[in-house]
């Protein structure tokens, strides 16, 4: 009969082998799909390469895939950290993005600096307040955060759609159900489509590196995250923590829906987020809540993402087989941590003894 | 002759990681014995019995159970051989009753629960062991030794006839100790055979027949006992002759530190854990707390830390009432208190960090500003490391939790200690470490009582209090029973205290 046993601690060595090899073998059995769906797997693969770094347009492509995805994680990290589970990245990115457009519905005349300074306070604010609600209702009376926050995502959703259907829908854009498109005093300024947005990126990359690690609020949030009773004993304010937490999670996944908004798409819409408030709670995951890490997990996704949007239009294959394969990969990356972990010993062989 | 043993393990053993907890054990119960297990933590007495019971596979090894050779690879296997094991944590349902309990998950009942026939049943067998248990009632209602005799009961019930108790008397006091063995020698006459995993070598000498000293993971030796003496079971256990004794520090005592009067704490039962309980303080004395585990010691601790709602009463320390304060509050006041919790995981480390930052738990708010600096906690820990013999591959990048038992509590009080607390207090200092730690430990405790610090020792083993603490407060239901001189009582007097009798000196007189 075979058994598992719990391995020691994994060298960093066998880690990248181990995570290389699950990726190989994940193209290996996508390529059957690939297969089934016309067209050449090792041509597919090359394409994907191609489609994220075969210009500096399409590179540009990749790193504009990659700033929300890394913010909307770094955001979802702090709380992760505290074990709180914010489920609700979507919900703050949405929210932020309508406190984008709030900005420029009210104050439409500001010169750009003054605008995008506000623009980024008001997006902060509104994904942290979302997010702030369940934060609330937790520290206080101790209610549930994963099912209060998957439920803010949907009242943020039906609010953003409110909006397009009928408060904020454009009457220039002949009965299309749209919300108009920001001025050009409202627009992040960009260079060969690589917009400011990435310098927002680096710097809180760097400051959330420096808060995690570096800072008391950090520390008390990891510390409160492993052990409640410990806070306590060492006096930590717990409610306060938690609060600043949920302000810091919520505000970085708001300021999210600014970038998208003046950098990306233009216009607030229900279609704004992709999905992304939900994938950066894997990448945050994978990356074992370690800042240095979610820039490296976010990159490869960003690859993963631009690439199957890259070939549907090179290769003429349906979206969803390149979705399949983002998947496939996914799944024997998760699949690898168990070989990571444990190893299975059969009843016959005699175990050596380390 | 083979056929006496209803149990023989040969050639058992487990490896974890890189630890062997069992290297080539031999053990052999016969039948109708009772056979102790004996040795110091981390020797390997739970990993033997749990891979008896079917919770651990050996690596290698056979079992062979009544004559039979048998591979037991889960708990339900082992009871269909009728061995059953008494968990040590007690996993019965609160709002059942006795009964129900007993009903609940055993294959003899039926789908529609027959109260009269499971009641005949159970009538009978208690009768037959002299057991305590009145299948009505509920397991909320019960006190721990009638919970431990519900789950003996259980085991029984469905069939055991090879018992497994795994330090069945931690929790219970001297009198009901007394109880649970003649139930053990009732047992072991209608054909029961008993394994009783424990370190108190006078328990081992009153029951047993047979004892197996187990030392880091092999067997020492199997003897009878009528061939052998505690001194030599004691030198067996711990490999070389050491002292026994706890070494007691004659301090002339100085001024009052702290002034507990008269306080009451409400637990979420209702129930008074801390009952108008009063007693002074002072500095360079080991106050020791004895009393039945959950007599309301750590609700004491943990009230004066501010870390527990007391109700009413006053704490009072240098002079200041310190209820109602929370650790921030009370460390902002410049008082520094240092407590050593029970849970020393779970609430005096985070499990999951490295020494650097347990240790910079407790500095990181000393420097000014936002950031936290590591580099005076590593020099801290590192001293730490090296003056307490801390056994770690390293200060840094290896959690607390992957360090043993002892070493875990060496870098605990050792944090605490070195911030030169104004107050002390220690709950369970030593539960669970081996008498070389323990050792540590009390020298630890000692060394700062000579520097004339107040400390209140919260102790389980009664000899160890006697010896080690210049006074003895005895809690039962959260009231102080008494408070006397080690040095002019007995210990049965203390036991006595324990179960609620008042102690007639002179302190306990002001109390009441």
């Amino acid at each position: 009969m075979l058994h598992i046993v719990k391995k020691e601690v994994p060298k960093t060595r066998e880690k990248i082998i181990v995570r290389l090899s699950a990726v190989l073998a994940a193209l290996a059995v996508a390529s059957i799909i690939v297969l089934v769906a016309g067209a050449n797997p090792l041509e597919l693969y090359i394409g994907i390469v191609q489609g994220c770094f075969g210009s500096l347009y399409r590179f540009a492509a990749t790193v504009e895939k990659m700033v929300p995805l890394l913010v909307l994680s770094l955001g979802v990290l702090v709380a992760f950290k505290m074990r709180f589970w914010n489920i609700g990245a979507e919900g703050q990115f949405l929210m932020g993005a309508v406190g984008t457009t709030l900005v420029v519905r009210l104050l439409p005349d500001l010169p750009l600096p003054v605008m995008l300074v506000l623009m980024i306070i008001v997006s902060f604010l509104f994904g942290a307040v979302w997010l702030m609600i369940p934060a609330f209702f937790k520290a206080r009376f101790g209610t549930n955060e994963t099912l209060f926050t998957l439920m803010l995502n949907y009242i943020a959703l039906t609010l953003v759609t409110a909006l397009q259907y009928d408060f904020w829908k454009d009457p220039a854009a002949n009965g299309m159900p749209k919300i108009a498109n920001l001025p050009e005093n409202a627009l992040l300024p960009s260079a060969g489509g690589f917009n400011l947005s990435i310098l927002m990126a680096v710097i809180i990359v760097l400051a959330m590196y420096y808060f995690m690690n570096r800072s008391k609020i950090g520390f008390e949030i990891a510390v409160l995250g492993e052990s409640e009773n410990t806070a306590r004993y060492i006096g930590i304010n717990v409610t306060k923590t938690i609060i600043i937490a949920a302000l810091v999670s919520g505000g970085l996944c708001g300021m999210v829906g600014m970038m998208q908004t003046t950098g990306v798409s233009g216009a607030l819409s229900t279609e704004i987020t992709g999905g992304l408030g939900f994938t950066a709670i894997i990448v945050a995951w994978l990356s074992g809540l370690k800042v240095p890490f979610v820039v490296v997990n976010s990159f490869a996704f960003a690859v993963l993402l631009q690439g199957a949007s890259y070939i549907q239009t090179a290769f003429q294959i349906p979206g969803s087989v390149a979705e399949m394969i983002q998947a496939i990969i996914l799944f024997f990356i998760l699949g690898s941590e168990f070989v990571l972990q444990y190893r299975l010993v059969s009843d016959k062989t005699k175990s050596e003894v380390a | 002759m083979n056929n006496d043993y209803v149990v023989k393990m040969e050639n058992i053993t487990k490896v974890f990681g890189k630890v062997k907890a069992l290297d080539h054990v031999e053990f052999s119960l016969k039948k109708g014995e009772v056979h102790a297990i004996l040795g110091e933590n981390g020797a390997g007495k739970s990993s033997l019995m749990n891979v008896l019971n079917g919770i651990y596979m050996p690596d290698e090894g056979q079992i062979e159970v009544k004559g039979q050779p048998v591979n037991i690879s889960s708990p339900k296997i082992a009871l269909d051989l009728g061995i059953g094991m008494l968990p040590q944590h007690y996993k019965l349902v609160d709002v059942f009753s006795a009964m129900e309990n007993v009903a609940a998950g055993s294959r003899k009942t039926s789908p529609f629960l027959n109260k009269k026939k499971i009641l005949d049943e159970m009538g009978k067998l208690i009768e037959q062991l002299g057991m305590d248990i009145n299948p009505n009632k509920k397991v909320y209602e019960m006190s721990v030794a009638e919970k431990q005799s519900l789950e003996i009961f259980k085991v029984l019930y469905r069939g055991a006839d090879i018992l497994i108790l795994d330090e069945p008397t931690a929790v219970l006091t001297p009198q009901e100790i007394k109880n649970l063995f003649e139930i053990v020698k009732k047992m072991v006459a209608t054909g029961c055979s008993v394994i009783i995993i424990t370190h108190k070598l006078e328990e081992v000498m009153e029951i047993s027949d047979r004892i197996t000293i187990m030392r880091k993971g092999t067997t020492i030796q199997t003897v009878n006992k009528e061939e052998t003496t505690p001194q030599e079971l004691a030198g067996m256990m711990v490999g070389d002759v050491m002292e026994l004794n706890v070494p007691y520090v004659p301090v002339e005592r100085g001024q009052k530190c702290l002034e507990v009067k008269d306080i009451t704490a409400i637990d979420r039962n209702k129930v008074h854990i801390l009952d108008h309980v009063s007693f002074d303080l002072y500095a360079g004395e080991i106050l020791g707390v004895a009393g039945i585990a959950g007599s309301g010691q750590k609700e004491l601790c943990e009230g004066i830390a501010g870390l527990y709602h007391i109700k009413s009463g006053e704490i009072i320390f240098e002079g200041e009432n310190i209820v109602g304060k929370n650790p921030e509050k009370i460390s902002q006041m410049g008082i520094s208190l240092s407590f050593v919790p029970e849970d020393r995981l779970g609430m005096g480390l985070v499990s999951s960090m490295d020494i650097i930052d347990n240790v910079l738990l407790k500095d990181y708010r000393n420097k000014k500003g936002l950031g936290i600096s590591r580099e005076v906690s590593r020099d801290k820990a590192e001293a730490l490391v090296e003056r307490l013999n801390v056994s770690t591959p390293a200060i840094e990048n290896h959690a607390v939790s992957l360090l043993s038992g002892g070493n875990i509590q060496k870098v605990l009080l050792g944090r605490e200690i070195e911030l030169e607390p104004k107050l002390l207090v220690t709950a369970y200092a030593t539960r669970g470490l081996d008498v070389g730690s323990s050792q540590i430990i009390y020298d630890l405790l000692n060394e700062q009582k000579v520097k004339m610090k107040p400390i209140m020792y919260v102790g389980e083993d009664l000899d160890v209090l006697m010896s080690l603490c210049d006074r003895i407060m005895v809690l039962c239901e959260g009231r102080v029973t008494g408070i006397v001189d080690p040095k002019k009582t007995t210990k049965e007097a203390i036991g006595l205290m324990m179960s609620g009798v008042r102690s007639e000196g002179e302190e306990a007189c002001s109390i009441s």
